[in-house]
């Protein structure tokens, strides 16, 4: 373990890491904002899912410097009552695990279609192929909204809201693999014809071992790279679902159901619950965004473009 | 070039096959045609009447076959909400969607081509900083929180512009429009900018990206050295060079953007085919729903086949590389 930790600390990774200040910044504000967020319950000072704690009389009130303020709520409250702080940091958390079981699952059936695409070629690389084209042709975003759409109404919407978080892992995952399929399957060509497998076939390992263990980890900086991004992506895509009332309910809100429940209450001046999640979601995706650039020119100068 | 077009339609007709028989998994699996056309007093015979009639006892694949059929002669169900067929539903709800598309388009070339030309001559200036810095964050900014502000600053606040509908429309021949009225103009406004915040951070970064390397090669130094002026060697040598990859990443996008007007014209009321759209999601109106998804595959479809075309007549490398 040590080891590992003093190698990591003598890397170029980590000295460029080092010496740019954005990235760590970035890192900060993304390693705190997940920690508040997932010590919601500890951090929190009132529960959102717990209706007892809930006073309606308490609805729409505006943040605690205002003059209709209430010291007991510094963000004020949403149209239910709940606390708005509290509320954004379990929203937050509902979005990270969207955004980072979305990932792992669209990077699973990515690297599994791209390895086999590009390690068997041919027939099986032509089928899989046309079809990751086939889905690239048309907007992730579509396919999300109408896949949610679909399992909406093919559920019914109290079903739907119960198993929310995993339909939406799936449905995000399922508009997204295309991209690792390609990626994947891209370096899988470069690495094919090296030596080490070739090596690898002459001892007789089986075609499995050799795609998973020997050149899937050298197929691995790509999928890094495009994975910081997807997580952006994901819980942007998130946001989009719930504001179309595709995604999360009101009563387990998301960032993006709070801005969408925010947002009728726009008119009539209640510019909080809408400003509030918005700012949160829009810092936490720029600081994935920027962190992305940053590994990609760390970890690909070929690719850097102003 | 004839063999490569030919290539190119089969795939859209491919690619058409697959989006209809989603289309048609999820109208087989979800819908229920005879609920959408009789009331609740009809009785369970009759209903399974109806079904026989209808052919609903077929199996899948002669259901489908006869989707299929349908569909190319323009027959895309009947939406139950509106009792009308979907196809007609969705022609009448197009031209605001296309209108604001095409004001969107518009925005994005009016203002990303002079803005990244500039950033790219200019890198150092404040204004080229500023504007790369505003277009790294607009990025992370979603379209809905983007529309949500304008509103609330523009509608609400200052009371200048109208906040949502399409305002007062004109009807020439069956198409809706808006371009002719005072009132039509003002309500595209909010709508138009919102949807094009999203696209121009990323068209304002290629073109920049594009310009910075056409102005690195040999044949501009050569201009230079020649002693042309300066705006020629921008304007007329660099510039044409920076456009060819500019069009194709703008047909995509295009058609990226007729996805982001389901998020704007929900914000807006836009009455077009996004928000129709959302409204059949809310009604269960499955018809509706699967025509809409097959009339968005066509404007895939047509868009991605003709860029790609385009693509191969411009590019002449693109033609050969796809024959192997």
């Amino acid at each position: 373990m040590s080891d590992r930790w003093s190698r990591f600390r003598k890397s170029y990774l980590f000295y460029s890491f080092k010496r740019d200040p954005i990235a760590i910044a970035c890192f900060s504000i993304f390693i705190f904002l997940v920690v508040i967020s997932f010590a919601a319950p500890i951090v929190a000072p009132y529960n959102p899912y717990d209706t007892t704690t809930i006073d309606i009389m308490d609805s729409e009130l505006p943040p605690a410097w205002m003059e209709e303020g209430n010291e007991n709520f510094w963000l004020g409250t949403d149209i239910q009552g709940r606390d708005l702080y509290s509320t954004m940091l379990y929203g937050l958390r509902t979005s990270v695990i969207i955004g980072i079981f979305a990932v792992i699952f669209q990077a699973f059936v990515g690297i599994v279609v791209g390895l086999i695409s590009g390690y068997f070629g041919g027939r099986i690389d032509a089928f899989l192929m046309r079809i990751t084209d086939i889905q690239f042709s048309i907007p992730y975003l579509i396919v999300a909204i109408i896949a949610s759409a679909v399992f909406k109404i093919a559920f019914g919407a109290n079903r739907f809201e119960e198993l929310a978080i995993p339909l939406l892992v799936i449905i995000i995952g399922m508009s997204e693999w295309p991209k690792y399929a390609r990626t994947v399957r891209a370096s899988v060509l470069g690495e094919k014809s090296k030596e080490y497998v070739e090596a690898a076939r002459v001892i007789g390992l089986n075609n499995r071992l050799i795609m998973f263990r020997h050149i899937l980890p050298n197929t691995l900086t790509p999928v890094l790279v495009i994975s910081t991004i997807q997580v952006a992506q994901a819980v942007m895509s998130e946001a989009a679902l719930s504001f179309l009332g595709l995604g999360m309910p009101v009563t387990k809100p998301s960032l993006g159901s709070l801005i969408n429940l925010g947002f009728e209450y726009v008119f009539s001046g209640s510019w909080w619950i809408t400003l509030f999640p918005g700012l949160l979601l829009v810092t936490f995706v720029l600081v994935i965004l920027l962190l992305g650039d940053w590994l990609r020119d760390v970890l690909n100068p070929k690719l850097y473009k102003g | 070039m004839f063999a490569f077009t030919i290539r190119r339609i089969i795939q859209a007709i491919l690619v058409m096959l697959v989006i209809s028989f989603i289309g048609f998994a999820v109208q087989y699996s979800i819908g229920d045609p005879v609920r959408d056309m009789v009331g609740i007093r009809v009785s369970a015979a009759e209903r399974e009447a109806l079904r026989e009639k209808l052919g609903l006892n077929d199996s899948f694949w002669i259901q489908y076959s006869r989707f299929v059929r349908n569909a190319t002669r323009g027959d895309l169900g009947t939406s139950y909400f509106y009792s009308k067929p979907a196809l007609q539903v969705i022609l009448q709800k197009a031209p605001a969607t296309l209108e604001l598309v095409f004001v969107t388009a518009m925005i994005i070339v009016l203002v990303s081509l002079p803005v990244g030309i500039y950033t790219a001559i200019n890198p150092k200036k404040l204004f080229s900083k500023i504007t790369m810095g505003i277009s790294t964050v607009g990025v992370s900014f979603p379209v809905f929180l983007t529309a949500i502000g304008l509103i609330y600053l523009f509608a609400v606040e200052l009371h200048w512009l109208p906040s949502y509908g399409r305002g007062a429309t004109v009807n020439i021949g069956g198409w809706e429009t808006g371009f002719l009225t005072k009132d039509g103009l003002l309500h595209l406004i909010l709508p138009s900018i919102a949807l094009s915040s999203i696209m121009l951070p990323l068209f304002i970064r290629l073109i920049r990206a594009e310009m910075m390397e056409v102005l690195e090669t040999e044949y501009i130094k050569y201009a230079w050295a020649k002693g042309l002026s300066r705006r020629r060697v921008w304007l007329l040598h660099a510039f044409k060079n920076t456009l060819l990859p500019v069009v194709t990443v703008f047909g995509v996008e295009i058609g990226i953007l007729f996805a982001f007007t389901i998020l704007t014209e929900t914000v807006f009321q836009w009455q077009g085919m996004g928000f129709m759209f959302y409204e059949a999601v809310e009604r269960s109106d499955t018809a509706l729903l699967v025509a809409y998804l097959v009339v968005i595959g066509v404007i895939f479809v047509l868009i991605n086949t003709l860029v790609d075309i385009l693509y191969g007549l411009i590019n002449p490398m693109v033609r050969i590389a796809g024959t192997k």
